[in-house]
């Protein structure tokens, strides 16, 4: 057995925090990416632009970029912000809110990509005739091309979690708790690099386990009319 | 589902909210790596010499205090942008920083060295060091100080001072340039068993400034006249020097030294 | 916004280009040469070389980058024997260690594009080119080869825009890439949003160029493009 040097409970709370920091990355990331592929296939030219600037732009820089700059530069700009709508009190932005920010906005990013493609992907005539047995705009929207726009995006969004989920390790350079540092603090202390980071590292491989049996569950339960349609022909 | 949402709401409140000043709750900036200034030990806690004094300062001044771990290139954005009130973090004072943040008068004095292997002859003059690879931290004092007076001296930048020993221990690098005390204690330890001070420590002030002091946002000219106050009060009602022996062989009390 | 500090950082943070465009370049070159063996082993079929190449590329895309950089750096470090070996002249430099790290790392993806790639061709045309007499190598030549490389090309090309942001991790390791020098100049000047957001946009500008260079490679190699634009343009 590994000697852990009495580490094992801090790397238990940094790994409770990248799965805390991921999570919350996804969930915002999702409903962002849901957005903005909207955005990218609406008729207005102006949300397109928008759209193409937000993807082209996150999808260019490197994460740890996005994220030493949220974590200096998004202080100042809320906080004069919020200062010009007559807010004085103090803001503050946590390098977990920081981290948090950057990585959502960067799961979004992509994300996008993976919706538009899935929206496209939703054939026409069903809309039309959702539409002409007399459903609303909105119904359609939620009761015919939701639930097969989250079919066709989970594979993509499944490839999307693991890798923000990485990311995450990322934060630690603006001193985020997660379990990237707290691998760091025990390095400083135990002066064992190379033991400490592999365990870190299997650490992140019993994470990207469960978050691909996850998935898979998820995707098998997405597709359940499916795999009946297919035994069936 | 439910619960990551919940997350996501309190962690949206947290960001939005956390940030208005209670009364009276001074929130500290330390690093965390910084033996035995400032370190985490197994059970997550931030302990040290840096630590001890911000803790006897701020029961000095009767405030809570808020202890916190910061990555150190990012201390003074951190201060200015508003994150945290005081950084007690054995920064140095320099002229070059005095321009970002006030500080406190010196709360100790410790000067820099340039530690290699004892097996190498070094001497620490601008031919001695040319060409050599010295480690530094990031936005430390001492990269300016080898970048004005050893000019032909490669500098390496680290994220951490740990990391620079790391790799000087590993060969990597001719020599590190540190803190004093910092290497001292890394020097004593098994890991730096093969390695010395090479030359006199610098005392530079127009580079490592007169001691390393608490530094304070500008605009909190109020608060630093408090610090100011309750370190006078430390360093001289022997609390200080309790501090201090618990740490060190000798006193680090700026004015005592060499 | 201090414009002043941009313009004085352009020609340090060029400097820092060079070495980020060096890395991307020779870790993409030995990640692909190694990526071509991995392949082979996971689609040798023998199940004794599967299994190593997939725990491979299983550890290499599971685990993040930056452990992975900071195991070859300060974690070989860590034993004596290592540091008097011959491989440690190349282990003591940061460049070599993130060059390795680097090239590890993409191998393992670039791996599961041509694996990807090279499935996605027809079983049968295989099968045809085996009825008609064609050798095994004759057959990788000519038929596989060919079009696994116009199927692989855009997600392989996407490796390479990745390669280059996760080359920002060079930082970390001491080296002056773009980002090294980015943040360097951040802690001296006090202007992190200013330096940091120029580097972004430089890398903006590596990633775009990148990015149209690919495409006309992807449009040379596949003949399919160039007649469909051949019609558009006759139409």
């Amino acid at each position: 057995m590994i000697d852990l040097h009495g580490f094992g409970g801090l790397l238990a709370e940094g790994t409770w925090m990248t799965i805390r920091v991921t999570l919350i990355a996804a969930a915002a990331g999702v409903s962002l990416g849901i957005g903005v592929a909207l955005m990218k296939l609406s008729a207005s030219r102006l949300l397109r632009f928008l759209g193409e600037v937000y993807t082209t732009g996150l999808r260019g820089v490197p994460v740890l970029l996005v994220i030493l700059l949220f974590y200096f530069g998004a202080i100042a700009a809320v906080n004069s912000v919020a200062r010009t709508l007559g807010y004085t009190e103090f803001i503050d932005v946590s390098a977990f809110a920081a981290g948090c920010i950057a990585l959502s906005l960067a799961f979004g990013a992509y994300a996008a990509e993976v919706f538009r493609g899935a929206f496209q992907a939703v054939p026409k005539g069903q809309i039309e005739a959702a539409r002409a047995i007399g459903l609303s705009r909105l119904k359609t929207f939620v009761k015919i091309t939701l639930p097969q726009v989250w079919r066709l995006a989970l594979p993509g969004l499944g490839n999307i979690f693991l890798v923000i989920m990485k990311e995450t390790a990322l934060i630690s350079v603006v001193g985020l708790d997660e379990l990237m540092r707290k691998t760091q603090f025990a390095v400083d202390y135990t002066k064992k690099p190379f033991t400490f980071y592999l365990v870190a590292a299997f650490i992140y491989l019993g994470l990207t386990i469960v978050a691909m049996g996850v998935t898979a569950l998820l995707e098998s339960r997405a597709n359940r009319g499916f795999a009946i349609d297919r035994r069936q022909a | 589902m439910k619960n990551s949402f919940k997350i996501l709401a309190v962690a949206i409140a947290a960001a939005l909210a956390a940030g208005s000043a209670h009364a009276e709750t001074l929130r500290i900036a330390t690093e965390g790596t910084y033996p035995p200034f400032n370190f985490v030990d197994a059970s997550g806690q931030v302990q040290g010499f840096d630590i001890d004094v911000a803790n006897a300062l701020c029961a000095e001044m009767k405030v809570e205090c808020k202890i916190e771990t910061f990555s150190w290139d990012g201390m003074i954005p951190g201060l200015n942008a508003g994150k945290f009130d005081a950084i007690v973090a054995s920064m140095s004072i320099t002229e070059k920083r005095k321009e970002a943040e006030n500080f406190t008068q010196p709360y100790y004095q410790a000067g820099a060295v340039i530690a290699a292997p004892r097996s190498v002859e070094l001497e620490t003059t601008p031919e001695g060091l040319a060409g050599k690879v010295i480690g530094v931290q990031r936005a430390s004092s001492y990269g300016q100080l080898l970048k004005a007076k050893f000019p032909e001296t490669k500098i390496r930048e680290y994220d951490k001072n740990e990391e620079h020993n790391l790799d000087l221990a590993a060969g990597r690098i001719d020599g590190v340039m540190a803190q004093r005390l910092f290497m001292q204690q890394w020097l004593d330890s098994e890991e730096g068993a093969d390695f010395e001070a090479k030359g006199k420590a610098f005392f530079d002030t127009e580079y490592l400034g007169p001691g390393a002091g608490i530094a304070i946002r500008k605009s909190d000219t109020e608060l630093l006249a408090r610090f100011d106050a309750a370190l006078s009060t430390i360093m001289s009602n022997g609390v200080y020097d309790e501090i201090n022996d618990r740490y060190f062989k000798f006193s680090l009390k700026p004015g005592q030294q060499q | 916004m201090n414009f002043q500090v941009m313009i004085e950082s352009i020609p340090a943070l060029l400097g820092g280009v060079v070495l980020t465009l060096q890395l991307v370049a020779v870790a993409s070159l030995v990640g692909f040469v190694l990526a071509l063996g991995v392949t082979g082993l996971r689609l040798s079929g023998k199940p004794w070389l599967v299994a190593p190449a997939y725990a491979y590329v299983f550890f290499l895309r599971g685990t993040p980058l930056l452990i992975q950089i900071y195991l070859v750096y300060y974690g070989l470090s860590q034993f004596p024997e290592l540091r008097k070996s011959v491989l440690w002249p190349f282990l003591r430099e940061p460049w070599w260690c993130a060059l390795i790290a680097f090239s590890l790392n993409t191998s393992a993806y670039v791996s599961e594009v041509m694996r990807g790639a090279i499935t996605a061709v027809p079983r049968g045309q295989i099968e045809a080119a085996k009825a008609v007499g064609m050798s095994a190598v004759m057959r990788l030549r000519k038929v596989v080869f060919p079009q696994a490389v116009q199927i692989g090309l855009p997600a392989y090309s996407n490796e390479i825009i990745l390669m280059v942001k996760a080359s920002s991790l060079a930082s970390t390791v001491t080296l002056l890439d773009l980002t090294g020098v980015a943040r360097s100049l951040a802690s001296e000047t006090y202007m992190p949003v200013e330096v940091l957001g120029l580097a972004g946009i430089i890398y903006l500008i590596i990633n775009f160029i990148l990015t149209r260079i690919l495409r006309g490679i992807e449009w040379l190699v596949t003949p399919r493009l160039q007649s469909e634009a051949g019609r558009i343009a006759k139409a």
